[in-house]
């Protein structure tokens, strides 16, 4: 599904990723764990298409296509859903308008017509109970005054009414509580199927306890050092990331 | 080059002179139809010596530097439009909140419509400002209030006043409410090549009492229409006043909309200005806070494209202590259009405790399109608060990229981010069909479809 080759990338003429190889095919489970700036959440950005980043080499390729030509909105299309470390609020859109405009525009990319407005809403009722979303929460502004919380909670809501190929899940569990992330964790795996597939960006394995990876890879300085099962992760946990980084050095 | 630059420049000023000379010549024909014995007509004829002295204003004028009249003065514009024009309810009635029971008052070309208005006397006042001159009744109310509150050094409040005739006079009695919206509308249909109207309103809200306005201007040809108009707004104490102007209109239309509120203790005024449309609208909107604890807000949105140009020039004047004062302007500008935002707050000395707020924001959406930003605070009491906030600015990276991710494309994702931007105003209306039908308007303004039809 995705495969990424020998991918680089700067900021601002700023190295970020240094070479990374990555494929992913459906109905896996990829984590991708490692210490802060070592360029895990920048890699989930120019897998969807933030134009602050310059890709100075490889290729990222999705279902055989090359990416890098592509505008985020076409990605979208494609069906590749980046759920944000930190979402962005917008004040005077409601979620449920917000939600409308980006349904009906994935749905146009596909030459349907618009959602009928009755069968809309009744998708967004269903979706938002799948992720215990209070009925109130949804005619508010976009994350404007939601907690960390409702932010990552409606960033999965999104996901579950997109049903997109690929999910890049970024720092989704940074800032939730034991309870959001059991809600959240379980809204993933609700969503999970044989033709999709989960890209996890975390720094801890707290969330691969609820949402298990197939695959764990360690990402050190722009560069994947390390790849392994779920147990990679255990091990990070107790035995932090230096061994990983003087492993590569040797 | 010389030789041509000089001569327009002094053909600009010719136009401006012929309109000038011409105003003050018809000003004698205008007289002749009134009893030349009356208060009001010593007030007109002093209005119109006034106006000679002083002239329409020049870039020259700090209040009108970014603001030039030049375009607007170049037309010979009509006076006296020759005959009232028939025009059927059906032709106006997407410009009126119609589907809300109201009190009308509507002008076509500056004479009142009878057919097309709802007056009362029912317990309050809605009725017209000729009647109000020259009727003995009201005459303590034109003594106490007519005029008192415009000022001396504008020639166009001059120009009005001189020609003050025909606007709407509304009297909202002590302990009374206005039990439904009052729509003042002023039509222009084009039978003059072009015309210039002066509609003169004045509003009267007794101790406790209540009104809600909706004023509007708008032309039904492309024929040039310059409306020159002043309203004075008196809200008694404990009075609630809450006023909607509607400026979209077409791009053969201008506007100088004069607007002087005196507040008393606890009174409360709410202004809110949608400014979509026209060829030039300059609103000059001045608050006088006479009593404590009043609150004035002020909010404005403007949207505009091509050449127009949207000039909100503000003052709110804080004499008594424990007031407050809220400004929230907004403006959206495309293309090669113009906005200007002069906001000046000035708070007395003895005028303490006082929180004065104001922000203007802009989103410039061409490279041509400019916006003057001006605060201007004037502060001489020493426990107060007053802040101001000006920004000008792109839409912002982060949130465009946020729904280009959700799959919405660049121009949808721009245009719903300027649509929230500008919706963010709307909390404050009170009438949730005016509510409807400006966001509905600012949609479509800005090509976003939202909402769900059911």
């Amino acid at each position: 599904m995705l495969k990424i080759k020998n991918l680089q990338a700067n900021i601002e003429d700023k190295e970020i990723l240094k070479g990374i190889n990555l494929e992913i095919n459906p109905g896996e489970v990829h984590a991708i764990m490692g210490p802060n700036g070592s360029g895990k959440s920048t890699l989930s950005s120019v897998i969807a298409g933030k134009e602050e980043y310059t890709m100075t080499g490889g290729e990222i390729l999705f279902e055989g296509e090359d990416l890098s030509e592509l505008d985020p909105e076409e990605r979208a299309h494609k069906g590749i859903f980046l759920s944000f470390q930190y979402p962005v609020e917008i004040p005077g859109v409601s979620v449920t308008n917000f939600m409308k405009a980006s349904l009906n525009a994935h749905r146009k990319a596909q030459g349907l017509e618009d959602m009928p407005a009755k069968d809309m809403l009744k998708m967004i009722r269903d979706k938002s109970e799948l992720l215990e979303i209070d009925r109130k929460f949804l005619s508010r502004s976009l994350n404007q005054g939601f907690s960390g919380g409702e932010k990552k909670r409606n960033e999965i809501f999104q996901m579950a009414m997109l049903n997109p190929k690929l999910a890049i899940l970024d720092e989704t569990d940074s800032g939730l509580d034991i309870d959001a992330l059991k809600v959240v964790a379980n809204g993933v795996n609700k969503l999970r199927s044989e033709d999709n597939a989960v890209l996890l960006i975390t720094h801890y394995q707290r969330l691969l306890d609820y949402i298990v990876p197939d695959f764990v890879h360690v990402m050190v300085d722009g560069k994947i050092v390390k790849s392994g099962n779920k147990e990679l992760a255990y091990e990070l946990e107790e035995r932090g990331y230096d061994w990983v980084k003087q492993e590569k050095s040797v | 080059m010389k030789l041509e630059t000089c001569p327009l420049g002094r053909k600009l000023d010719t136009h401006k002179m012929e309109l000038k000379d011409k105003l003050v010549s018809s000003f004698m024909a205008f007289e002749e139809a009134f009893d030349v014995d009356t208060d009001i007509h010593q007030l007109r004829s002093d209005a119109i010596k006034e106006f000679e002295t002083l002239g329409f204003p020049s870039k020259k004028d700090e209040a009108w530097k970014y603001t030039s009249l030049n375009s607007v003065l170049k037309h010979d514009y009509s006076v006296f439009p020759n005959k009232e024009d028939a025009i059927d309810y059906k032709d106006i009635k997407k410009y009126l909140i119609h589907d809300i029971d109201s009190y009308k008052l509507i002008f076509i070309d500056g004479i009142y419509s009878s057919h097309l208005s709802q007056t009362t006397h029912d317990k309050i006042d809605v009725c017209l400002m000729s009647s109000a001159l020259s009727k003995s009744k009201y005459k303590p109310i034109i003594e106490n209030y007519f005029n008192k509150i415009v000022p001396k050094n504008s020639g166009l409040n001059a120009l009005n006043t001189a020609f003050s005739k025909e606007g709407a006079f509304i009297h909202i009695h002590d302990n009374k409410s206005a039990d439904m919206p009052i729509q003042i509308i002023n039509f222009s249909t084009g039978n003059e090549s072009a015309l210039l109207v002066q509609p003169r309103n004045l509003i009267v809200v007794g101790e406790n009492s209540q009104v809600q306005i909706i004023e509007r201007h708008q032309s039904l040809t492309d024929h040039p229409v310059f409306t020159n108009s002043v309203t004075e707004v008196f809200a008694e104490k404990r009075a609630i006043v809450d006023y909607y102007k509607i400026q979209n209109d077409r791009d053969s239309a201008s506007l100088i909309d004069n607007t002087f509120i005196e507040q008393k203790d606890e009174s409360y005024c709410f202004m809110h200005t949608f400014s979509f449309g026209g060829k030039l609208t300059r609103n000059n909107l001045n608050f006088y806070q006479k009593g404590e604890r009043s609150e004035s807000t002020l909010k404005g949105i403007t949207i505009i494209e091509g050449k127009q140009h949207v000039d909100h020039n503000t003052l709110v004047h804080h004499t008594s202590p424990n007031c407050e004062s809220h400004q929230d302007y907004k403006g959206i500008f495309a293309d090669n259009s113009v906005g200007v935002f002069n906001g000046r707050v000035l708070v007395d000395r003895d005028a303490q405790k006082i929180n004065a707020f104001q922000s203007n924001n802009n989103i410039l959406m061409d490279d041509k399109a400019t916006i003057n930003s001006k605060p201007q605070l004037e502060i001489f009491a020493d426990d107060v608060k007053c802040s101001h906030g000006c920004t000008i600015g792109q839409l912002d990276e982060e949130s465009l990229f946020y729904m280009r991710s959700r799959g919405i494309p660049l121009k949808e994702a721009r245009a719903l981010l300027m649509y929230a931007f500008a919706n963010n105003v709307m909390e404050s209306v009170k009438i949730p069909e005016i509510k409807k039908r400006i966001t509905h308007q600012i949609a479509l303004k800005l090509g976003v479809k939202l909402g769900f039809d059911l």
